[in-house]
């Protein structure tokens, strides 16, 4: 088609040599700034691909003269984020667990990091929102068996609950009363249970329970059934079931007993983390502001 | 002319090598006018980082700041929050049809007069004179072969030129943090490298865009040329060569009168391609190159008035003012040109963006409250059966001054509730929460309600400043219940 170029006269500028029903293109030059900014750009191009990792070859790119990588970024990153964080992480390592919330902005800071923590180790059985579900008890409400309070929060965290390795672990252990009880007594206990908790009438069966209680369980869960922190035995008269609160889930807890277990994470995680996570846990709203005398700890008490 | 030579010639250049263009230094109403626009706007720039505004002591005292870092806004009395940057789009959206009602009336004024390209190419233009003379010492010096006095004439041009490009630079960075103490960082180094950068970058494209390209950034970069051409009519003001007063332009009136020719009023001196800073012939009529500085205007009337004809030749005139003059008319009276429908719709489009905006930022309150419920989970039971939902509170205090919050739960029978910093022993109906100037409190907030009521109960967290009863702030949500009501199931 280039013979149909031709100049335009008005302009003095050739045309492409293109025609669409009589109209033209004209072939106007670049001005030369663009075409030198063209040309800067390839020449960036070139060094860009000598120094940064560009051309694809059988198992990785080439590397580049200034050995950048995006996993390298990272690690930098990473890094930094590790130094800038040092001076809290410090503070915390040296607070005392029971002091932590004397410092709000500290206590915030771990907090923080808590709930990091807290999806990375903990959701598996406790849930994403720390609401449990059967066997694995809710973090949020305020009826704790081991007890509420920062301290104790940061104990349970630290050794565990019935952790077979470990002496210091929180341990108590509910007998299984199949075989002691007989079915009818059982039946007869379930009423009383489920009675002093609010969901029965009282009537003769749970008048039988009683009795029955009085025997064999107040040792461990008080006399009113109000339950003892000391070894982890739950308060029956609250609306708050680990293991469901109708009558088959009690009936089966008190026949086969129920013998739930918390690793330790002594072994597995920082003592900064820990404390991260005890603040964390305390601050989902059902914390516990800490108990006078320090609890006592491996009572292990077994029945 | 084409000839086969043309066609069958060697390739065509690749690219087109900028013209020079030796602008002449003119005198003259529109040349005085520009300058006082230069000044006005110069000062602006310069001097607007620095003046200053008492907010108190919790708030920065200058009187615009764009705090790019803590994320505000300050303009005099005014302080923009990022949620309410609509503001600022109104204020572009302002400055769009400002442009488009400036267009209309007066066609491209923007580029000739206020435009930061025209200015600053203007103050360019203005010391390549001082260094280098007027248009035809810089021509005769740029022909020159490069000697010692060439050298140091170009040395002397481009360190004005890039000492004017810091400066701009400079002045930039202002808007960006407190002046009077960036500047002390700037100086010692210990200012932030963005600022160093900034700097830099505004140099070289002061240095560049003023210095070299001029012209060329109107005619090949510039959108608004463009946009423009299409937005102007046949009522605009452009600077029309009045062809039909000026043709047939002659060199020698005299030897044509001689001749027994008519002539027109042009003397074809070609001062007023000499004075235009973009290089054109404005009696080629309207063009994209063509930004209305009216600089030939003044050329022409000087040459007119020598010549002892009536002042412009070359003036501005609207489309439709050109053809009645043609016909001999007398024109259209100025003030009927500038206030015709479509300027008074785009003023009024215009006056009320501004007015609604000056409406809502006198009613705007500082004090603003956004609730999110805790989703997981979405209720909690306690031990005594009563039921508790978390919230998390953020309360902007935008305010720059400390301030105690009442926050209470409207309308949700026997609410307690309580913070983050607090427990269930601390709960009550109302609490108060201290919020930091001119910042956002996010507040963990827990809400007990007794377990009977409706499965989803709607109400409201309110917050009232305790010290003004007037600020107050509130957002409705929903306290979840269990689905049902402990069904007193017995025993099977």
């Amino acid at each position: 088609m280039s013979e149909n170029k031709r100049i335009d006269e008005p302009t003095g500028t050739s045309t492409v040599g293109h025609e669409w029903d009589g109209i033209e293109e004209l072939d106007t030059p670049m001005p030369r700034w663009w075409v030198l900014t063209f040309w800067a750009t390839i020449i960036w191009a070139i060094g860009y691909v000598i120094v940064y990792p560009a051309i694809p070859m059988l198992n990785s790119a080439t590397t580049g003269l200034s050995n950048w990588s995006s996993r390298g970024d990272l690690t930098q990153e990473m890094k930094l984020e590790a130094e800038r964080r040092a001076p809290i992480t410090a503070a915390i390592a040296a607070t005392p667990i029971e002091l932590l919330g004397a410092n709000p902005q500290l206590k915030q800071a771990a907090i923080e990091g808590g709930r990091a923590a807290f999806k990375v180790h903990c959701v598996q059985c406790h849930g994403s929102g720390a609401a449990g579900s059967a066997g694995y008890p809710n973090l949020n409400d305020d009826d704790w068996l081991w007890g509420g309070d920062l301290s104790a929060i940061h104990y349970t965290l630290t050794h565990g609950i019935r952790n077979p390795d470990h002496s210091e672990t929180r341990f108590s252990q509910m007998p299984a009363f199949e075989g002691i009880l007989s079915a009818g007594e059982i039946d007869a206990t379930t009423a009383f249970v489920r009675t002093i908790s609010g969901q029965r009438k009282p009537d003769a069966v749970s008048a039988n329970g009683a009795a029955l209680f009085a025997a064999n369980c107040v040792v461990c869960h008080g006399p009113d059934g109000k339950g003892l922190r000391e070894g982890g035995a739950p308060n029956l008269t609250d609306p708050i079931w680990l293991y469901g609160s109708d009558a088959d889930s009690v009936r089966a807890t008190i026949a086969k007993s129920r013998f739930g277990v918390m690793p330790r994470w002594n072994n597995r995680l920082d003592a900064v983390t820990i404390k991260m996570l005890a603040a964390y846990v305390h601050s989902l709203g059902g914390g516990e502001a800490a108990t006078l005398q320090p609890p006592k700890v491996a009572l292990n008490g077994k029945p | 002319m084409a000839s086969p030579d043309d066609l069958t010639g060697p390739m065509q250049a690749l690219y087109a090598k900028r013209s020079a263009i030796y602008p002449k230094a003119v005198d003259g109403f529109f040349r005085r006018f520009k300058w006082v626009i230069m000044a006005v706007t110069l000062t602006i720039y310069y001097a607007t980082p620095w003046l200053r505004w008492d907010r108190g002591p919790y708030a920065p005292d200058q009187a615009v700041l764009v705090d790019l870092a803590n994320r505000r806004f300050y303009m005099f009395q005014i302080e923009i929050w990022p949620h309410e940057f609509y503001y600022v789009a109104g204020l572009l959206v302002m400055a769009g049809i400002g442009l488009f009602l400036v267009t209309s009336a007066v066609g491209r004024a923007w580029c000739g007069y206020a435009c930061p390209q025209t200015v600053w190419t203007d103050l360019f233009l203005h010391v390549e004179r001082w260094v280098d003379g007027d248009r035809n010492a810089q021509m005769r010096l740029n022909a020159a072969p490069w000697g010692i006095m060439k050298t140091a004439k170009r040395l002397a041009k481009w360190s004005i030129w890039l000492s004017i490009g810091f400066w701009t630079g400079g002045a930039w960075i202002m808007y960006f943090a407190d002046a009077p103490t960036l500047t002390v960082d700037f100086w010692s180094g210990t200012a932030a490298p963005v600022a160093y950068s900034s700097v830099a970058i505004l140099t070289a494209i002061t240095f560049i865009f003023g210095g070299f390209m001029r012209e060329q950034v109107c005619v090949y970069m510039c959108p608004w040329p463009r946009i423009q051409t299409a937005m102007l009519d046949e009522k605009s003001l452009v600077v029309t060569y009045k062809d039909w007063r000026g043709e047939p332009r002659t060199h020698g009136i005299k030897k044509a009168a001689d001749d027994g020719l008519s002539t027109g009023d042009c003397i074809d001196c070609d001062q007023c391609i000499s004075v235009c800073p973009t290089g054109i012939d404005i009696r080629e009529g309207p063009q994209i190159g063509c930004i209305t500085c009216a600089l030939c205007i003044d050329a022409c009337d000087k040459v007119m008035a020598q010549v002892g004809k009536p002042r412009g030749l070359i003036d501005y005139c609207t489309l439709d003012d050109a053809e009645i003059q043609k016909a001999g008319g007398s024109g259209v009276p100025i003030l009927k040109t500038l206030f015709r429908p479509r300027t008074l719709a785009y003023f009024a489009i215009w006056g009320s963006i501004g007015l609604a905006m000056l409406f809502t930022l006198g009613q705007r309150t500082r004090l603003d409250l956004a609730v999110q419920k805790d989703r997981n989970p979405v209720y909690v039971r306690l031990s005594d059966n009563s039921i508790r939902n978390n919230y998390t509170l953020k309360i902007r205090n935008m305010e720059a001054r400390p301030r105690q919050i009442d926050v209470s739960a409207e309308g949700l029978a026997g609410a307690q509730i309580w913070t983050g910093d607090g427990s269930r022993e601390t709960a009550r109906p109302t609490i108060r929460v201290k919020v930091e100037p001119d910042s956002v409190a996010k507040v963990r907030l827990f809400v007990v309600a007794p377990s009977t009521g409706p499965e989803h109960e709607a109400f409201a967290v309110r917050l009232a400043d305790a010290s003004d009863a007037t600020a107050t702030a509130r957002d409705s949500v929903v306290f979840e219940r269990p689905e049902t009501a402990d069904a007193d199931g017995d025993d099977k």
